[in-house]
């Protein structure tokens, strides 16, 4: 089997995917956040100003999902076919919601009419909230793991997805990003709106404490196979640790006003978040409540070998020159958010 | 009805849905890319105004392009799960390469381009809208490079059996430039070039209709109507080439575009006809021997026909590959009149006088429209029964674990939400045409807001 550095091209490749979906969190997840909160803004002008924050960037964070579904469907077309027509009525949800939300930042700006302004404020605020929730449910589906034939085929019943695990993964989730949305919005805005910010902000990281603490007691207790691979290697204990420690630290940068570092240190935790989803998943892929022989993993699912090269030195290619126009992009809008002209 | 036919219409419809924008942005692009650099060449402040007008119409055409396009992205997941695992190889990589090439370049300056006038200088303004459409450009390429191996297979081989059996990549390269896949990137490159060229033209004559603007727009039409013009002619040759590549590959299809069903004697080509599938012939307007010329360059040689394949290797609706093709070719024609005729009254300089011109510009823009989607229709009906040409059949691409209700719950939620949609799109294009160029929106209440900018401008050249 080729290898890189030592590692076999599978593996490789599944560390690729598992950074292109981190960076989606960490990226869209204030967006998405900034979305979620965005009701709770009552003047006009700070809904426009916490809107232009996220402005001239969600797109481009956005790309991070196209880019990991094309990934996935590259790279493990088994687990793209499995997976997605399993999820067939959560994913259509989660489209609609994506056509609503694009469209609402797009529109609202359009029309001064308060009806209609109001209206797309609603939408885009469900709608970030919706599918945050929808991207939580289906991870917290594939920790649980989901009853699927030999062939991969789904074998679970409509609403399978809503079990109580998953509707768990799928709230925290929000509460994630609605304190990283905040966090973002807090360095973003000036005056009375930062003022309203800085206490959303601590209210949204207690929300958060709450829900990532239930989640991982229920975790601990009841799905013991997430538990496994950081058992058998007890050194793997330092990535939950840590991860508790940056939770920590947010809650510390918030009270020191230091909004720069707390950001920092919630993308950190979602990183480290998803580390420990990745590390106890692997090598599997998708579990199969059915069989455990009929396991999705990166070695029974992936492309060829062939292809997973190909696509490595494309992502070795375009994945620096992305970081480096995305950094570009990111610092032309550097600091608070002013209105002017062709504002949203 | 079954999953199968539920799942073709959805896809046909979402896709048809989306490629109403991705056209008109890559083409309007051009068109702004032209209008920006005149700015900066000649520093005539009138086209930095077109250039941000039409960014503010590109700005809406691009978010509703965005908002459909990931649909198709999880579609084939959702909807075709076992094709997505025959082809996952090929297709997946073309998918990959398109977010991270292209997409990632058009979104990441897409920012600068709608909100960094006053924060970057105008070089990089340029720039970023060079981007931009360079990054539409190349999305093109990408999934029409993943459409083209789905029609003319190359550089794979395959392995497993039954189920099981999937494409393999042998050689890249072969996959990308499989044999049709270059005169097909032209083809639809130089389709949206022609569909976001006459946005411009049908907004331009609108102005000089209603007598705002107007040298807004009379300055604004030149270029694009160049853009408009080569293209068409451009277009022709393209198409032509298309049309010897699936001579050559898919006689079956190029059987159905023509309503050609006897091999035996010389092939007709008709202008307009109808194809009666049950009774194998086609009636309408023909010339003798055309297609045999257009195919051999002789007027009696034989040319494959229908008959010669099994009916279950022939595309289902004959009919509507034939009308959907001629259409597209009708349009095309037209197009080449249009340009040689109103070029000609540009060139006298008589052509924004004849208001009846203005209207065939004004509402001309919809067939742009038509020809692509026309085009699409022809080129995918034709390649029915298959999936992947020769290789798997429709029928056996489906997600085995999705149901017809499931489905029918998608495609009415597509279908509401997309008449929602459309029916938004044209009002707010309509009012960002009626509000007029100077018009700086975003501020609230003030109907007639005007930076001093454009204070300046709509003194000098409004109404
Ligand atoms: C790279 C893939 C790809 C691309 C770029 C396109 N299509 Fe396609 N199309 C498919 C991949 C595909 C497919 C997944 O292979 C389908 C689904 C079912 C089928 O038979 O082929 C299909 C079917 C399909 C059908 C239904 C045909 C039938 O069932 O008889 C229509 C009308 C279109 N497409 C139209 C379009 C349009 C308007 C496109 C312009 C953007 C387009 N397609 C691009
Ligand atoms: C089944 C086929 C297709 C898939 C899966 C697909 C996928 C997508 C996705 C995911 C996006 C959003 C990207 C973002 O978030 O920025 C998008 C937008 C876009 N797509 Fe498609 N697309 C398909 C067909 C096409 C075709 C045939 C073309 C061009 C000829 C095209 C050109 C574009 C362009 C230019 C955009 C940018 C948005 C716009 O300009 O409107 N796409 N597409
Ligand atoms: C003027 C003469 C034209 C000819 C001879 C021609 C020929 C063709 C042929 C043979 C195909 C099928 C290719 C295949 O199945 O692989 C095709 C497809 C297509 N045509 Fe045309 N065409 C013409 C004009 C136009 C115009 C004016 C437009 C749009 C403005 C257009 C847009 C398209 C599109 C979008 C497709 C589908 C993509 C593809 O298969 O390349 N065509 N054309």
């Amino acid at each position: 089997m080729a290898t890189f550095l030592g590692i076999d091209y599978p593996t490789l490749w599944f560390l690729v995917i598992g950074a292109v979906f981190t960076g989606y969190a960490i990226l869209d997840g204030f967006d998405l956040g900034a979305g979620a909160l965005h009701l709770f803004f009552n003047k006009e002008q700070s809904r426009r100003i916490a809107l232009n924050a996220i402005g001239p960037i969600w797109d481009g964070n956005e790309v991070w999902l196209v880019i990991g579904g094309g990934a996935l469907f590259a790279g493990f077309p088994k687990v793209y076919a499995s997976v997605f027509s399993a999820f067939y009525v959560p994913f259509m949800l989660f489209l609609c919601m994506l056509i609503f939300r694009a469209v609402s930042i797009e529109f609202r700006s359009k029309e001064p009419m308060l009806w209609w302004r109001r209206m797309w404020d609603i939408s885009y605020s469900v709608s970030s909230t919706i599918i945050a929730f929808l991207l939580g449910v289906v991870l917290g589906n594939i920790l649980l793991g989901i009853p699927i034939d030999a062939e991969g085929n789904f074998t679970g019943t409509l609403l399978y997805f809503l079990n109580p695990y998953s509707v768990m993964v799928g709230i925290t989730t929000v509460a994630l990003f609605m304190m990283h949305g905040a966090i973002y919005l807090v360095m973003k805005t000036e005056n009375r709106l930062y003022a309203k910010l800085t206490v959303l902000v601590k209210n949204t990281t207690i929300f958060f404490a709450i829900c990532i603490l239930l989640l991982s007691f229920y975790t601990l207790l009841y799905v013991p196979h997430l538990r496994h691979t950081i058992e058998a290697n007890p050194w793997m204990f330092v990535i939950p640790v840590l991860m508790v420690l940056s939770i920590a630290n947010i809650t510390r940068q918030i009270t020191k006003r230091k909004y720069r570092y707390a950001f920092l240190s919630s993308a950190v935790a979602i990183g480290l978040l998803l580390i420990i989803v990745a590390v106890e998943l692997y090598p599997n892929m998708v579990l199969s409540t059915a069989d455990p022989n009929y396991h999705l993993t990166v070695y029974n699912a992936s492309a060829s070998e062939k292809s997973l090269g190909i696509m490595l030195s494309f992502a070795a290619i375009g994945v620096p020159i992305v970081l480096t126009y995305t950094t570009f992009v990111f610092w032309t809008f550097k600091g608070k958010v002013k209105l002017e002209e062709g504002s949203y | 009805m079954d999953v199968e036919i539920l799942s073709r219409v959805q896809f046909a419809l979402t896709i048809s849905f989306h490629y109403i924008y991705p056209p008109l942005s890559i083409g309007l692009g051009l068109v702004m890319v032209l209008f920006e650099g005149i700015y900066l060449k000649t520093g005539n402040k009138l086209f930095e105004a077109m250039t941000r007008f039409y960014t503010k119409i590109f700005a809406l055409i691009f978010g509703i392009g965005v908002a459909t396009g990931i649909v198709m992205e999880f579609e084939f997941g959702t909807n075709w799960a076992v094709y997505s695992k025959y082809v996952g190889d090929i297709f997946g990589s073309a998918l990959a390469a398109e977010g991270i090439f292209a997409f990632a370049l058009e979104s990441g300056f897409l920012g600068i381009l709608l909100f960094g006038w006053n924060r970057v200088s105008k070089g990089v303004h340029f720039f970023a809208t060079v981007m931009v459409t360079l990054g539409s450009m190349f999305s093109a390429i990408w999934i029409v490079v993943a459409n083209s191996w789905q029609q003319t297979p190359a550089g794979y081989h395959i392995v497993g059996e039954g189920l099981d059996a999937r494409a393999e990549i042998t050689d890249f390269w072969a996959m990308v430039f499989n044999p049709s896949s270059v005169d097909r990137i032209l083809h639809v490159w130089v389709g949206a070039f022609i569909a976001g060229a006459f946005l411009v033209l049908s907004i331009s004559a609108y102005y000089i209709i209603k007598k705002r603007y107007v040298e807004f727009a009379v300055k604004s039409f030149k270029p694009a109507f160049w853009v408009f013009a080569v293209s068409s002619m451009l277009q022709l040759f393209i198409g032509h080439r298309s049309a010897d590549i699936v001579a050559v590959y898919q006689p079956a299809k190029l059987a159905a575009m023509e309503g050609h069903f006897d091999t035996l004697g010389k092939a007709d080509m008709y202008v307009v006809g109808y194809v009666d599938k049950k009774n194998e012939t086609t009636s309408g307007i023909k010339i003798p021997g055309g297609l045999s010329f257009l195919v051999h360059q002789d007027f009696d040689a034989p040319v494959k026909g229908l008959k010669s394949f099994k009916p279950e290797d022939r595309p289902n609706s004959p009919n509507t590959v034939f009308q959907t093709y001629h259409l597209m070719i009708s349009i095309g024609m037209f197009f080449i009149a249009l340009s040689l005729y109103a070029g000609y009254l540009l060139w006298k300089g008589k052509l924004f006088d004849k208001k009846w011109m203005m209207y065939v510009f004004l509402w001309g823009v919809l067939l742009p429209q038509l020809a692509n989607q026309a085009g699409w229709f022809a080129a995918e009906t034709g390649r029915q029964p298959w999936v992947v040409y020769g290789l798997l059949r429709t029928s056996d691409a489906l997600s085995k674990a999705v149901t017809a209700n499931q489905v029918m719950f998608s495609l009415i939620m597509f279908t509401v939400v997309y008449i929602l949609l459309f029916s938004l799109f044209v009002f707010l294009l309509n009012r960002k045409i009626q509000h007029g160029p100077f018009y700086a929106e975003g501020d609230d209440d003030k109907e007639e807001d005007h930076s001093p900018l454009h204070k300046a401008m709509a003194d000098e050249f409004g109404k």
